[in-house]
C-alpha cells in the first residue's frame, strides 16, 4: 500500500491563530485528498468536517468520545486468540469517563456478541455507560472474576483541577491489575491496554509482561487495521481489487 | 385628528379581568377605549373572524447584543423579530459590551429603542461589569429606566455578594433575576450529564449545578425578604425547590423557555450546536417536570432567553461553541401546542406570556382595560407554518427549530395602537 501523505498539526496550520476547524480542513481540501484522518480534542470534530466537505473522514480519535481503529484493532487481537467473541466477558478497568477507547471497545465487543464489564472509582465511571450496554460493577474483584480479557486504561490523577483519585498510589492499591487480582480472571485471560502504560499504576509489570499480555500484538494489529481501514474507504472489496485506485 | 382601530369579532381573552368572549375592540390614540369614546366614521376596522386578542406578549428575558455585538443582533432587528413573535414588550439581559452596569449604558439603550417594534426594558447588572465583585450602582441605573437586576450569563458565584445585592435591591424596589450556575459543577460541561453526554463524549453538567445554587436564591430570599426571580429553570429538582418555597410564602418566581419544554439532550446528538445552551436541555423526567409546572403554577412565566449568535460562533467543535438560541418568532407557536395538547388553558397560556411577565417586571401590559395602551397581540390559533430561520427576523439563525411544521403564530400585533407586524 502507498499513498502520498501530508501532515497537518495545530502548531503547522492556522488553528492557533484563529482559523476554524472548518477553515483549515477546506484549506486541506484545496489539496484534493481522498482521504482526510483526523485526530483532535473535542468530540465530534471529524463529524464536524465531515458535514462540510467532500473527502472521506477518518476518525483517528476525537476528545473523549470515540476512538474507533483502536476498537477494532482490539477485536482483531482478541479474535485471533479466541476465534469467537460470544459470551466472553471482557472487562475494562480504569478511567473509563474520560476515555475514548472504552466507548469504542464498548460498542465493538457488545456488537460481536461479547459481555462487557466496566469497574473503577466512581469519579472514572460516567453516567448512562449502563445505556451503552456495559455492565458497571461494584468492585475490581467482581469486574475481574471470570474475565476473559481484561482492558486496563491510562490513569490520570486530575484533569483540568478536576480531582478524580487522590493518588497514582492508592488508585494501584485498589484497582491496579497485578498478578492476585488476575487469580480470579480465566487461566487463559488476555491483558490489553491501549498504551502508553503508567507501569506500576494501572498494570503491574509482572502482568504487563506476563504470559497473558497481548499489549505488543496490539501495535502490530494498529498497523494492519489502519491499513485496511484507508483501502476499503478507498473503496476496496472483500476480494482484494481496490477500485479505481489513482 | 384621532386615530381609531377597531378589531372586530375577535376573541377576546384577558384573564386578569376574566373575560373571553367574541367581541369588538376600540382603540383611539394608542389606548383602548369604549364604544362611546370612538368615533366610527373614522375608524381602521379588521375583522378578526373569531382569532385571539390578547394583552401584548412580554419576554421578560432576551439578549439583544447592543451595545458592542450587533453583528449579532441590534435593539431594532431584535425587536422586530420580538414583534412578529407577537411580542410588544422584551426585557433585553445586561451582558453587552460593555455591560449595562451604569446609567450611561442603560440611556443608550433606551434611546436606541425608542421607535423600535416593542417596549425594551432594560436589566441591569448585578455587579460591576458582571464580575461578581462590588454592587453596581442600582439606584442610577434605575433611573435611567432599568427595571430589573441580573449577571445573566454568568452566575453570581460570591453568596455574601448575592445577599446583599438581594438587600440592596429591595430598597431600590428592583427584582433580582438569577442565572442559577454552580460554577464548580458546570464548568468545562456543554450539555446535560448522563447517557447521552457519555455516549457523545462530551463533558456534562448535571442538575444539580442549577439545583443547588437554586436553593441559594431561595434561602437568600428567605434572609432577606427579598424577592427573586429564577431564570431558565430547566431540571425537576429546581422545580421541587421552587414549588416548596412558595408553599412557604418566599417571594420568588420562575421563568422556563420553550426549548426546555420541547426538547431533550438527545436533540444534541450529531454534534447539533443548534442545541447548546446553557442550562442545557435536559433529560424527558425534566421535560415532563417543566411541563407540569407550567401547568400547576409552579412556572410564572414563559421567556425566551433568546439569544443570538453569528455561524462564527456556531459552526466550531461543539465544546467551543457558543451557548444560546433564537427564540423571539417560535417561542408563541411553541407554547400554543401545550395549549393544543389540552396541557393548559389559553388563559393560562396568557398569563405565562403577558400578565405575569408584566406584574412581575412591574411594567404595564398583561391587561385589555379601557385606558390601558393598545398593546395587542392578534394570534390565529390554527396557522399553520413552516419555520424557516433563513427568513426569520433576527440576525441570529442559530434555531434547532428550523424547518418544523408549527400550528398557530401572532398575525397581528399593535404596540400602542401602531402596527409593527400584521401577517393577517
Ligand atoms: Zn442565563
Ligand atoms: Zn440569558
Amino acid at each position: 500500500m502507498s499513498a502520498d501523505t501530508f501532515n497537518i498539526t495545530a502548531s503547522t496550520s492556522s488553528a492557533t491563530k484563529g482559523e476554524t476547524l472548518i477553515d483549515t480542513a477546506k484549506n486541506i481540501e484545496a489539496m484534493n485528498p481522498d482521504i482526510i484522518v483526523i485526530r483532535h480534542s473535542c468530540s465530534g470534530a471529524p463529524q464536524l468536517l465531515a458535514r462540510h466537505i467532500g473527502a472521506s473522514i477518518i476518525n483517528a480519535g476525537d476528545g473523549s468520545h470515540e476512538h474507533p481503529s483502536q476498537g477494532l484493532l482490539d477485536i482483531m487481537t482478541v479474535l485471533e486468540h479466541k476465534k469467537d467473541l460470544t459470551g466472553l466477558k471482557i472487562t475494562i478497568v480504569g478511567d473509563i469517563a474520560h476515555s475514548r477507547v472504552a466507548v469504542s471497545d464498548i460498542l465493538g465487543f457488545i456488537k460481536m456478541g461479547a459481555v462487557v464489564y466496566v469497574a473503577g472509582p466512581a469519579t472514572f465511571i460516567p453516567a448512562g455507560i449502563e445505556n451503552l450496554g456495559a455492565q458497571v460493577c461494584a468492585s475490581v474483584e467482581e469486574a475481574v472474576d471470570g474475565a476473559d480479557v481484561v482492558i486496563a486504561l491510562r490513569i490520570q490523577q486530575e484533569r483540568q483541577n478536576d480531582p478524580l483519585i487522590p493518588s497514582l498510589r492508592e488508585y494501584s492499591a485498589f484497582y491496579g491489575i497485578n498478578k492476585k487480582r488476575l487469580e480470579a480472571a480465566k487461566p487463559d485471560v488476555l491483558i490489553m491496554h491501549p498504551g502508553p502504560i503508567n507501569r506500576g499504576v494501572e498494570l503491574n509489570p509482572d502482568v504487563a509482561d506476563g504470559p497473558g499480555s497481548v499489549i505488543l500484538e496490539q501495535v502490530n494489529n494498529g498497523v494492519a487495521v489502519r491499513m485496511a481501514l484507508l483501502y476499503l474507504v478507498m473503496g476496496g472489496d472483500k476480494s482484494g481489487d481496490a477500485q479505481g485506485s489513482q | 385628528m384621532a386615530e381609531m382601530i377597531i378589531l372586530q369579532n375577535g376573541r377576546i381573552i384577558d384573564p386578569l379581568q376574566k373575560r373571553d368572549e367574541i367581541a369588538d375592540l376600540w382603540m383611539r390614540d394608542g389606548k383602548i377605549v369604549n364604544r362611546a369614546q370612538g368615533i366610527p366614521g373614522h375608524a381602521r376596522c379588521i375583522d378578526l373572524g373569531g382569532k385571539w386578542v390578547v394583552p401584548g406578549l412580554i419576554d421578560m428575558h432576551v439578549h439583544l447584543r447592543e451595545p458592542g455585538e450587533e453583528y449579532k443582533e441590534t435593539i431594532e432587528t431584535g425587536t422586530r423579530a420580538a414583534a412578529a413573535g407577537g411580542f410588544t414588550g422584551v426585557a433585553c439581559m445586561p451582558n453587552t459590551r460593555p455591560v449595562n452596569d451604569n446609567a450611561t449604558v442603560t440611556r443608550f439603550i433606551c434611546e436606541k429603542a425608542g421607535g423600535c417594534s416593542t417596549h425594551v426594558y432594560p436589566v441591569g447588572a448585578i455587579s460591576r461589569e458582571s464580575k461578581g465583585e462590588g454592587l453596581a450602582e442600582y439606584g442610577e441605573m434605575k433611573l435611567a429606566g432599568v427595571i430589573a437586576l441580573t449577571d445573566d450569563g454568568v452566575p453570581v458565584v460570591d453568596s455574601q455578594l448575592m445577599r446583599r445585592a438581594m438587600e440592596y435591591a429591595k430598597s431600590h424596589g428592583l427584582l433580582v433575576m438569577s442565572h442559577s450556575e454552580e460554577f464548580a459543577l458546570s464548568r468545562n460541561g456543554c450539555m446535560n450529564e448522563g447517557a447521552v453526554s457519555t455516549r457523545l463524549g462530551l463533558r456534562g453538567i448535571p442538575t444539580a449545578a442549577e439545583s443547588i445554587m437554586v436553593y441559594r436564591e431561595i434561602a437568600l430570599s428567605e434572609l432577606t425578604g427579598a424577592r427573586v426571580h429564577i431564570a431558565h429553570v430547566s431540571s425537576a429538582t429546581s422545580l421541587d425547590l421552587i414549588r416548596q418555597a412558595k408553599k412557604r410564602g418566599v417571594p420568588v418566581t420562575a421563568e422556563t423557555a420553550p426549548h426546555y419544554f420541547t426538547l431533550t439532550e438527545e436533540a444534541v446528538d450529531g454534534y447539533n450546536t443548534h442545541a447548546k445552551m446553557n442550562p442545557p436541555l435536559r433529560s424527558e423526567k425534566d421535560r415532563q417536570a417543566v411541563r407540569c409546572a407550567l401547568a400547576d403554577g409552579t412556572l410564572d412565566a414563559i421567556a425566551t432567553d433568546h439569544a443570538p449568535h453569528s455561524i462564527l460562533e456556531k459552526e466550531v467543535e461543539f465544546s467551543a461553541a457558543a451557548n444560546g438560541i433564537v427564540g423571539l418568532e417560535t417561542a408563541l407557536p411553541l407554547a400554543l401546542a401545550l395549549v393544543h395538547e389540552g396541557l393548559i388553558s389559553v388563559n393560562r397560556l396568557v398569563h405565562l406570556m403577558s400578565c405575569s411577565p408584566a406584574q412581575i417586571l412591574g411594567v404595564p401590559g398583561g391587561r385589555l382595560a379601557v385606558g390601558d395602551p393598545a398593546d395587542i397581540t392578534v394570534i390565529d390559533p390554527e396557522r399553520v407554518f413552516t419555520f424557516s430561520a433563513e427568513k426569520s427576523y433576527s440576525k441570529g439563525k442559530n434555531t434547532p427549530f428550523d424547518g418544523w411544521e408549527l400550528r398557530g403564530k401572532a398575525v397581528l400585533t399593535l404596540l400602542a395602537g401602531r402596527e409593527t407586524y400584521n401577517d393577517l
